[in-house]
């Protein structure tokens, strides 16, 4: 197995405060693995770290054993590394063929040219239509982000991070919001995704976590508690602390 | 009616040109030839048509907000008008090329500085780089004319052939053709996959960096780009009026090009022309009656469009058209 | 100290008690609902030319006219924010430029049809002019005048900002709105009390700056440069920050009239680029 995504010694401070606490981190190519951890643990500062949307107080990102950490957001984009966000973060006004698009044509590097017209490189918007029906929101395909129910705009939402053909690809809690009933769906798209591809789902649905990942990593304080299989998460005590509280568990016995 | 084109085939024929886009140009034509036509006001109307195409790029497509893009204008029309009076460069095309260059270069340079800043500071940031030139152009009057203006600038007749006439008639068509062929560049821009990414950075910057886009070049490309068609518009009016105020460079005119591309219509191209010649119409006529009309008015315009029309007018356009179809259906 | 740098201090800290006066409801506005006001400057006109008309029509005495300007303004003030501004709370800063360059074009067209398109001139009453002799050496009376009384005002309202009740609220809805709210701090009305407690304050500015910054119609566009340089970088939503930035810009001002007529405006404009790249939420904003 390859490494796909690693961290080594990950921190990151605003002030007094430690939002990231060395955090050493692997991902595997092919990976299943989620990241869970109480509100407020750091998950989604330790994706931003990842990504690079934040810079680290000290650290190193790796995507495929190359040091990325001093490359911008849309670079390591361009080493593979792709996310969806926990809001959903899309072009609102547009359709959603035209969001799939431009992150076809941004991932084929079309995007400089000036001359040529978008809509006339045939091959790209195909592929983009393709991925919308593979997602079964082809049928939405000209209508405008902004008025698709929320558990579509989800979907397009993961679309967009498909298009970019990424190795490692980062779920920030793909389901939230959605009602159960529409959730199905974006389980079902995130069980499908392709085995080359090494995947990390940050997830508040315990029930998805367990369906889904091979492996788990318990994030407390910004730091990494435990990691291990579902069956061994499940058994550990400590991790059962975080989630039901050390009352809870001192009730138990 | 028609069945609807494959959404494929529909953004592959997203770029193709529509009979009423030509409509501007069969009005810009026409009105030359007709008996009472003001030429001069047609000119007027054609160089900041081309100011306010080139504010949309920046502003209606890409979404950065400006408050000093006539910085741009002046220093074309500076440079047009100082090569011309200092250097003897009278040859317009080429001076027009010129002024363009010098402008675009100025927007690289500007736009690499201020694009970095969000917000109010941006505002502040766009706006002091255009009131610095302006105070520089007043202060250096041995080279500028200062506050009295560039007079006595030269310029050769067109091709060698046309000379530009006191009725306007030359500089009419002149400024029409830079106009067209800006229009041709804008247009293609705007349909590219670059043109695109500048409306997806408008739309949401930060999904356009996590889809892999160097979003600071593009804008700072279209910011260059911007500047460059502002500096031709400002060589434009610098070449057929053969006169440069520090005006040029004043927060008025970055303010007037601002409102005549949102009273226009934003992000859409022919706002600019709508905008450009209802704007100087209407003050030609309303300044004939009394100065404080046209200030007034021109307020509550814009007052009346953010409240009401935010498309501007194309928008209240596209809104009847709507409703006019759904009647008929 | 060479005597002209002492006059050219006085001047300029003249100058900067009544931009600070002006700009502080500026600041607080922009920081406190994120509105970019541009048409601020057209309430400080409307104080000055309230004070030329309170006098001259009405002859009122300067000193009585002057909390007429600021209850007036204020009072006024309230009509636009719960007419007009209140709508583009939640719009993007473009319409908000737009929408207050539209009320400055109005300010601009009103003020001309009813005064004329020239500066009006203010009659300062007789003691407050001339110099007044602090032994070591006299000074203009009226800009004396102004810092005693901008020294007041800004006494008055910082001490009101921290022993207040309406101050405590300003200052935690500026810090964290969504907190403030859930505190049950009502921040729409907050709003339009500091709005009107701003605006008067511009008014009795322009009033009081009458005499430096004479009110003619083009004034809310001629100065609105300098009353966004002191927010800009006195920091968004600071008290504070604005009085250092005011200072800065009322003295450098001043001296670059003096010893670089020429390029005065110019390094001003240059310093102020320079201070917003190297921070750009201003000396006293917060990221």
């Amino acid at each position: 197995m390859t490494v796909a995504l690693e961290t080594r010694g990950l921190c990151k401070n605003f002030g007094a405060l430690a939002v990231a606490r060395s955090i050493d981190f692997r991902l595997e190519t092919g990976a299943r693995h989620a990241l869970i951890g109480p509100n407020g643990a750091g998950k989604t500062t330790l994706v931003n770290l990842i990504t690079g949307r934040i810079a680290p107080s000290s650290g190193q990102v790796f995507i495929a054993g190359d040091d990325v950490t001093r490359l911008a957001e849309a670079q390591r984009v361009k080493r593979g590394l792709a996310r969806t966000f926990q809001i959903t973060t899309l072009f609102k006004g547009l359709s959603v063929l035209e969001n799939v698009t431009m992150a076809v044509g941004e991932r084929e590097n079309t995007t400089a040219n000036m001359w040529r017209a978008a809509g006339s490189r045939r091959a790209i918007v195909e592929e983009a239509y393709g991925l919308l029906e593979r997602l079964g929101i082809a049928a939405d395909a000209m209508r405008r982000v902004a008025e698709l129910p929320y558990g579509r705009q989800r979907l397009a939402e993961i679309a967009m991070a498909l298009a970019l053909r990424p190795r490692v690809l980062l779920l920030d809690e793909p389901a939230a919001g959605v009602p159960s009933t529409e959730s199905a769906v974006i389980l079902d798209v995130v069980g499908a995704l392709p085995d080359d591809i090494a995947v990390l789902i940050i997830e508040h649905d315990m029930e998805l976590v367990f369906r889904f990942a091979r492996r788990i990593t318990v994030l407390v304080e910004g730091a990494i508690l435990t990691e291990g299989t579902p069956a061994e998460i499940a058994a550990d005590s400590r991790v059962r602390e975080v989630y039901l509280g050390k009352s809870h568990g001192a009730d138990h016995g | 009616m028609a069945t609807p084109l494959h959404p494929i085939d529909q953004l592959g024929a997203w770029h193709r040109i529509r009979p009423l886009e030509l409509l501007p140009w069969v009005l810009a034509v026409g009105y030359y030839f007709l008996p009472n036509s003001n030429l001069p006001l047609g000119t007027e109307i054609l160089t900041w048509a081309l100011f306010t195409l080139s504010l949309d790029l920046v502003l209606g497509y890409t979404g950065i907000v400006s408050l000093g893009h006539a910085a741009f204008f002046g220093i074309g029309a500076y440079a047009a008008g100082l090569v011309a009076r200092w250097l003897g460069w009278t040859e317009p095309i080429t001076a027009l090329i010129f002024a363009g260059a010098v402008s675009g270069v100025a927007g690289v340079i500007s736009g690499l500085i201020v694009l970095r800043t969000h917000g109010l500071t941006l505002l502040m940031l766009t706006m002091a780089v255009a009131v610095m030139l302006k105070e520089l152009a007043n202060k250096l009057g041995w080279l500028t004319g200062g506050a009295d203006g560039l007079q006595g600038i030269v310029i050769d007749p067109i091709f060698g052939q046309f000379r530009f006439d006191m009725f306007g008639r030359t500089t009419y068509w002149y400024a029409l053709a830079v106009l067209f062929l800006a229009w041709i560049v804008a247009r293609r821009i705007v349909h590219s996959p670059f043109g695109r990414s500048l409306v997806g950075i408008r739309e949401n910057a930060t999904r356009m960096s996590a889809i892999g886009s160097p979003v600071m070049l593009r804008m700072v490309t279209v910011y260059a780009i911007s500047a460059a068609m502002a500096g031709v518009a400002g060589a434009l009016l610098a070449q057929t009026t053969r006169y440069v105020t520090v005006n040029v460079l004043s927060l008025e005119y970055s303010g007037d090009v601002l409102i005549m591309l949102v009273l226009g219509g934003m992000g859409r191209l022919y706002g600019a022309f709508a905008g450009s010649a209802v704007f100087l119409v209407l003050r030609d006529e309303l300044s004939k009656l009394s100065p404080y009309y046209w200030s007034f008015g021109i307020g509550l315009l814009l007052v009346a469009t953010v409240l009401f029309a935010r498309g501007g007018l194309l928008g209240i356009v596209d809104t009847l058209w709507d409703r006019i179809k759904r009647w008929r259906a | 100290m060479p005597s002209a740098l002492i006059g050219i201090l006085f001047d300029g800290i003249a100058y900067a008690m009544i931009l600070y006066i002006i700009s502080v409801g500026l600041s607080v506005t922009m920081g406190l609902m994120g509105f970019a006001n541009l048409a601020h400057g057209a309430f400080a006109m409307a104080g000055g030319y309230l004070l030329v008309t309170l006098m001259a029509a009405l002859g009122l005495p300067f000193l009585a006219s002057l909390p007429i300007v600021f209850v007036v303004v204020a009072l006024g003030s309230i009509v636009f924010e719960r007419l007009l501004y209140v709508r583009l709370y939640r719009a993007g800063e473009l319409d908000q430029v737009l929408f207050t360059i539209g009320l400055i074009f109005m300010a601009i067209a009103a003020t001309t049809f009813i005064y004329g398109p020239l500066p009006q001139a203010v009659r300062l009453p007789a003691y407050l002019m001339g110099q007044v002799d602090l032994g070591f050496r006299s000074f203009p009376t009226y800009r004396s005048f102004l810092i005693v009384i901008g020294a007041v005002l800004i006494l008055a309202l910082w001490l009101g900002l921290e022993r207040t009740r309406l101050g405590a609220q300003v200052r935690a809805a500026v810090d964290n709105r969504r907190m403030a709210e859930s505190l049950g701090i009502n921040v729409g009305r907050l709003f339009t009390t500091t709005f009107a407690l701003g605006s008067g304050l511009a008014g009795l500015g322009g009033a009081l700056g009458a005499d430096i910054l004479a009110p003619t119609p083009s004034y809310p566009l001629e100065h609105i440069v300098y009353f966004l340089i002191v927010v800009s970088v006195g920091g968004l939503g600071s008290i504070r920050g604005p009085f250092v930035a005011a200072l800065l810009l009322g003295v450098m001002d001043t001296a670059g009239k003096y010893y670089v007529p020429d390029f005065g405006a110019f390094f001003i404009y240059v310093a102020m680029m320079g201070l917003l790249l190297w921070r750009p939420h201003g000396l006293f904003g917060r990221a």
